[in-house]
């Protein structure tokens, strides 16, 4: 069996500027920022990117390099408003697909079983339907006749998320009480990229921990990347929570002086600055 | 409206807080709703849902606020993440009170931007899951400062559905909408919004002053239910000691 160990670097190597991009997580909570660093540091740019968004929308957007964003949201959790993603929609630079959690979901479930659609009760009658012209909607071919939005596949080139355990393989596991939806990306995705705490045996993965803790299997993985502390400053339950510290002075501060201090060298000098700062 | 023959109440209970009615008055949201998943947002409408599985609708399901199911005492009875979250919704199997930085006279909310949605003068959070909760199981609205910028005449997005837009929507309902001043429903013949009660103290001139369209105000407007003196002391002792419900509304 292969062995898809990479670096972040690496991995962020195979993204090329103008991809659609699936980022894994959920708001503030497991995001694969490790991976989000990386890109931030590669020429990789004019992207699409499809996450419940949280601070890793906010970064790519304040570093330019988001040509348009799907989402039904993006917050940091415990600070409501990502302060980069609001100041970008007010300047009115950002192209947004803006639909709702379930639609999402379901998009990527589309995408994931090869659909070109699944019909979701949700969007008709609201604006969600105005900003997004392009929505089609079906009717029931059976007697109750309702009608549904067409909820196009959510396809995408790559995925990015991070989970807290993985073996070299690819085989993920998430240890926390959620597994957001990061199955779901890497199965929407051509080519998915699965950061990690810990890379341990695959028969570690299951010593202390229920089988159905393996959440992404490796028959949807391309590379997988040990990056401990790879989902700071988001929550990466039970391994550690968020640092709300850290994420109030990353809302704070204005982005150039926090990609100065904070983003300026490789990973290991990101997570060298944050333990000065603590 | 003849509020001042029931002034007489406020004197029967005269350390009841402005917060205290609004948790009763979002409690009573969940009264009846049996064997469902309560999902309020907010600090008030959180100890309201924690009232009501407390008295009168012990069968309600409540989550930690992440993806467990919890009892009132914290013992985890189930397992809910964001995917089977989402599909419960679907099922209708839930009751959610949501907040609103805008609802118009037919319940339409907006939490996504304000002004224009192409550049918003403010971009808010999105529409989130206003759009399916609102097709798919009852959506009340929790508003703790009720004001002409809030209740408007339009929403400038509209991501939860109001009864205009819902159309007739099979499993669309809003039972109601709790405000710092007031409770609200649409049993009206055109559905718009309604004042239903008056929290003690509050004025029907007041509560016409704060909303930004013309209000369906009854000849008699109650006011919102005292609360039992065992619901106050499960609200002040056991469900939110630390009153964090002041927070929302003050005094």
């Amino acid at each position: 069996m292969s062995d898809k160990t990479m670096t972040a670097d690496e991995a962020v190597g195979r993204l090329m500027s103008g991809m659609t991009l699936g980022i894994g997580g959920w708001g503030s909570r497991r995001k694969p920022m490790a991976l989000v660093r990386a890109l931030l540091r590669s020429p990789v740019t004019d992207l699409t990117l499809v996450s419940y968004g949280g601070p890793d929308v906010g970064m790519l957007v304040a570093a330019g390099r988001v040509r348009k964003l799907v989402t039904a949201f993006v917050t940091l959790d415990s600070i409501p408003l990502e302060p980069h993603f609001r100041a970008a929609r007010e300047r009115g630079e950002l192209e947004l697909t803006e639909i709702d959690e379930a639609m999402f979901m379901w998009g990527l479930r589309a995408a994931a079983n090869r659909l070109p659609f699944l019909p979701v009760r949700a969007g008709i009658g609201s604006d969600v339907m105005r900003v997004n012209p392009g929505l089609r909607t079906v009717t029931s071919p059976y007697e109750d006749g309702e009608r549904f939005v067409a909820m196009p596949a959510l396809r995408l080139d790559a995925a990015l998320v991070h989970v807290n355990r993985a073996d070299r393989q690819g085989n993920g596991q998430y240890l926390g009480p959620d597994p957001y939806f990061d199955d779901l990306f890497c199965e929407a995705a051509d080519a998915a990229y699965v950061s990690c705490e810990r890379i341990v045996d695959t028969a570690e993965l299951t010593k202390a921990a229920a089988p159905q803790s393996l959440l992404v299997k490796r028959h949807t993985v391309t590379g997988v990347v040990e990056a401990p502390n790879g989902a700071h400053f988001t929550s990466c339950a039970p391994d550690y929570g968020r640092d709300e510290a850290f994420q109030k002075r990353y809302a704070t501060t204005p982005w150039p002086e926090f990609a100065a201090r904070f983003l300026a060298g490789d990973e290991q000098a990101y997570q060298a600055a944050v333990r000065e700062e603590t | 409206m003849k509020a001042g023959a029931l002034e007489g109440r406020e004197t029967d209970a005269p350390d009841v807080t402005r917060a205290e009615y609004c948790v009763v008055a979002c409690a009573e949201a969940w009264r009846g709703a049996g064997e469902v998943l309560a999902s309020p947002m907010g600090l008030v409408p959180s100890v309201g849902a924690r009232l009501a599985r407390h008295t009168f609708a012990p069968d309600l399901l409540l989550t930690d606020g992440e993806a467990l199911l919890v009892g009132l005492d914290g013992t985890v009875e189930g397992w809910l993440p964001y995917r089977q979250h989402l599909a419960l919704v679907t099922g209708g199997r839930r009751h959610v009170m949501m907040g609103a930085s805008q609802i118009d006279r037919y319940g339409n909310q907006n939490i996504s931007c304000i002004g224009d949605w192409a550049r918003p003068a403010r971009q808010l959070l999105g529409v989130r899951g206003a759009p399916v909760n609102t097709l798919n199981n009852p959506t009340s609205y929790w508003i703790p400062r009720h004001s002409r910028r809030v209740f408007v005449e339009k929403v400038d997005m509209v991501c939860g559905v109001g009864y205009d837009h819902a159309a007739g929507a099979r499993h669309h309902r809003i039972p109601r909408v709790v405000s710092d001043l007031g409770v609200f429903d649409f049993a009206t013949p055109d559905r718009s919004m309604r004042l239903a009660s008056l929290h003690p103290g509050v004025s029907v001139e007041e509560v016409r002053e704060a909303t930004g369209f013309a209000l369906v105000v009854p000849d008699e407007v109650p006011y919102t239910r005292e609360p039992t003196a065992e619901e106050l002391r499960l609200i002040r002792t056991v469900i939110d000691p630390h009153n964090t419900r002041a927070q929302e509304v003050g005094a």
